[in-house]
């Protein structure tokens, strides 16, 4: 086995502290050292954010307030799969509403949660600016306009492989 | 050092480059072309070239928006010598038969092509977009071939900064972002403050959902906003610069990262500007998921890296802003404005427009509409004009019902008012702003009240929660809107919302709470009946 570039033996933690390094552990590149703490580890735990305070010098509880002001960071772990129905304006008038009712139910998840068996991760997302093509939904980074309900699990299911349910 | 770009020579040699290929396929690769499918048909376009064996005469490019979203992924065809034709809708056959045409071997079909000479196209006046669509955004090169820094390189070797000031105040040019404020007061002020250390910062933080104009430029021409950031900051003294851009938008920060970094190896940024002594850095930050960042304050502190929180103004952020300095923030499409103005001219610039609404305005048209996208017209141009020409009506023999614009600080335009100057002191009369550019078209399956409470929960949502008014009000406005919508209100129950709305407005601290009432105001006041109409059902339920 390779031998671990970070102490710790995670070696996750090597690539946040690149970014600290090149960013001079400024105090004020705490939001994009959020930024990619969160990409390296998916969601924000309480040991990163305590890492990421005492790199910064900064209190926890103001790496805690900055974190929690802003709807990007997670704090839990999330699904396997993520699907964002877009609830910008445009989308909303085309009935965005009902493909978040769909994929709630048909999932089981609350939105902005993840549902209990780690499958999926449904998000309501402020506008994607793809206006032109509401109502759109993103799905593992995926962007699909013109959705509805239907195509819309439709779209889930061909991203996680699942077959059509036969009934 | 490197030697700084000889911008002439770049262009020419770029342009020469461009004639040697007697085909040029353009295909829009933005967002919403991408979401509907173009990668695989850029793909197909590349692979089918070759595959003909045309690799040497045809050129195909990746561009930015085309604006006419609803109809993507769009390409355009151009012929050496002028002739060019606009195709909707290419998938991969579709990409196939482009190719084959340009090969002389069949034809495409008439229901894939787009007459340029509809209304959508004829009728806008490009100034900010004016490269969008045209320039491959991740070459310097494509850029200074349409002009890129040659505004900037006009300011700094022929103007002294205060002729650039007068310039931007000469033209009359108001704040894109939604506001309206006079551009050249707003550069006076930041000129005259005395400091060492000046800030220049471009708010792309667009977070008006509807709107995607800022997004737009930042993709498919960033020359144009690093290029104003700079003609901002030398014409103030300031020697750093920001961009601020909000998160949901990777691909805009992605293009101006690179695009930042090209100019400072051709020394159009960085220290000595183009071999003068004008310095001047800048940094792409990164916003990450509220709407309060657009306030000015709110976004300076969120790039010294806390919370979003806004504060009381005065002190204004040209007297005390980023890290306590001098600091002057413009919106993305108002910096976008600014090369034009000093290359051809305040007066140009104001022959557009109206009076006291000069130049062009970028919309993104959006709703129920036939023809969706993005558009930049004349100020001045009626409301109709706008959805009936250029957006092609409401669809499926629907009725139009109202306008919405300036999203959730704005308010909705009915019918009877169609004929309206699209101008900032016009709408404001009708109780709506110009907003940032979200024009969303509602027809009349549309319930007003919905609309209404939909807003309000986006500002509640995103209210900060500094100050009480508007973390409490929203709160409690939408409470009333939920259950006036779902057929729960009670009789003086329009009264209270009014009131409520003239308290939120009248006290809270930043512009998010003040305008947050807008859209209840706005639509009890043209559609009372409908809100009557749910109290009456509720009475009799």
């Amino acid at each position: 086995m390779a031998e671990a570039l970070h102490p710790s033996g995670d070696d996750r933690f090597a690539v946040l502290d690149k970014h600290l390094k090149r960013t001079h552990h400024a105090q004020d590149q705490l939001i994009e050292t959020l930024h990619v703490a969160q990409e390296v580890f998916g969601y924000l735990s309480d040991d990163i954010l305590m890492y990421v305070a005492r790199a910064l010098l900064l209190p926890p509880s103001m790496v805690l307030g900055v974190a929690t002001f802003y709807h990007l960071f997670n704090f839990e772990a999330q699904g396997e799969h993520a699907c964002s129905v877009c609830t910008g304006t445009a989308c909303f008038v085309k009935g965005a509403d009902a493909i978040v009712a769909a994929v709630r139910d048909g999932y089981a998840v609350a939105p902005g949660a993840t549902s209990e068996d780690g499958f999926l991760t449904l998000r309501t997302a402020r506008c994607l600016g793809s206006c032109g093509l509401a109502p759109v939904v993103v799905i593992d980074g995926n962007v699909a306009g013109h959705q509805d309900a239907r195509s819309t699990l439709e779209l889930i299911r061909a991203q996680a492989r699942i077959p059509e349910e036969v009934n | 050092m490197a030697t700084p770009i000889d911008l002439h020579e770049v262009a020419e040699r770029e342009l020469e480059d461009q004639a040697r290929y007697p085909w040029r396929i353009k295909a829009c690769g933005s967002t919403a072309c991408q979401s509907a499918g173009a990668g695989a048909s850029i793909s197909t376009l590349e692979s089918e070239v070759v595959a003909v064996g045309l690799s040497d005469s045809v050129r195909v490019m990746s561009t930015g928006c085309m604006g006419l979203c609803s109809r993507g992924p769009l390409v355009r065809v151009l012929r050496r010598g002028g002739e060019e034709t606009m195709y909707q809708s290419v998938d991969r056959d579709v990409a196939v038969d482009i190719v084959g045409a340009v090969a002389g071997r069949g034809e495409v079909a008439d229901a894939n092509r787009i007459d340029r000479h509809i209304p959508f196209f004829t009728r806008q006046h490009r100034v900010v977009l004016a490269n969008a669509g045209i320039i491959d955004p991740d070459r310097l090169a494509s850029a200074v071939a349409h002009g890129a820094y040659s505004a900037l390189e006009k300011a700094i070797t022929t103007m002294t900064p205060d002729q650039v000031v007068e310039a931007i105040k000469a033209s009359g040019l108001r704040g894109r972002g939604g506001a309206g404020y006079p551009v050249g007061a707003k550069w006076s002020l930041l000129a005259g403050a005395s400091s060492d250390q000046k800030y220049v910062i471009a708010n792309g933080d667009e977070g008006d959902p509807g709107a995607y104009m800022d997004r737009t430029v930042m993709e498919d021409d960033p020359h144009r906003v690093i290029e104003g950031l700079a003609i901002a900051a030398y014409a103030t003294g300031a020697t750093r610069g920001y961009i601020y851009v909000r998160a949901e938008y990777p691909k805009a920060v992605e293009r101006l990262d690179r695009a930042i970094r090209a100019a400072r190896r051709s020394r159009l940024l960085g220290r000595k500007v183009l071999g003068s002594d004008f310095d001047f850095e800048v940094q792409v930050r990164i916003g990450a998921g509220a709407f309060v960042c657009g306030e000015e304050t709110a976004l300076i502190a969120s790039i010294e890296g806390r919370r979003g929180n806004p504060r009381l103004r005065p002190p204004y952020p040209t007297e005390s802003g980023l890290f306590g300095m001098p600091s002057m923030i413009n919106n993305v499409e108002t910096l976008a404005n600014i090369p034009a103005i000093v290359s051809k001219g305040a007066n140009w610039f104001s022959s557009i427009g109206t009076d006291r609404s000069t130049g062009t305005k970028v919309f993104a048209l959006a709703g129920d509409l036939t023809n969706t996208g993005l558009i930049e017209v004349p100020m001045g141009i009626s409301l109709r004009e706008i959805v009936e020409d250029m957006g092609g009506g409401v669809p499926d023999g629907k009725v139009f019902k109202a306008a919405q614009t300036g999203g959730p600080s704005g308010g909705c335009i009915p019918t009877q008012f169609m004929d309206t100057s699209v101008d900032y002191e016009s709408l404001r009369e009708l109780g709506s702003i110009m907003g940032s550019g979200g024009l969303i078209v509602m027809d009349e399956d549309t319930s007003m009240p919905e609309v209404a409470r939909f807003f309000m929960e986006f500002c509640m949502d995103e209210s900060c929660g500094k100050c009480v008014p508007c973390r409490a009000g929203t709160v409690q406005l939408h409470g009333l809107l939920d259950r006036i919508c779902s057929g729960e209100g009670r009789p003086g129950d329009l009264g209270l919302l009014e009131e409520l709305c003239t308290v939120v407005r009248e006290t809270s601290l930043c512009g998010l709470g003040q305008s947050a009432p807008n859209p209840v105001v706005s639509t009890l006041h043209y559609f009372r009946d409908e809100y009557e109409s749910l109290l009456q059902e509720a009475a009799h339920a």
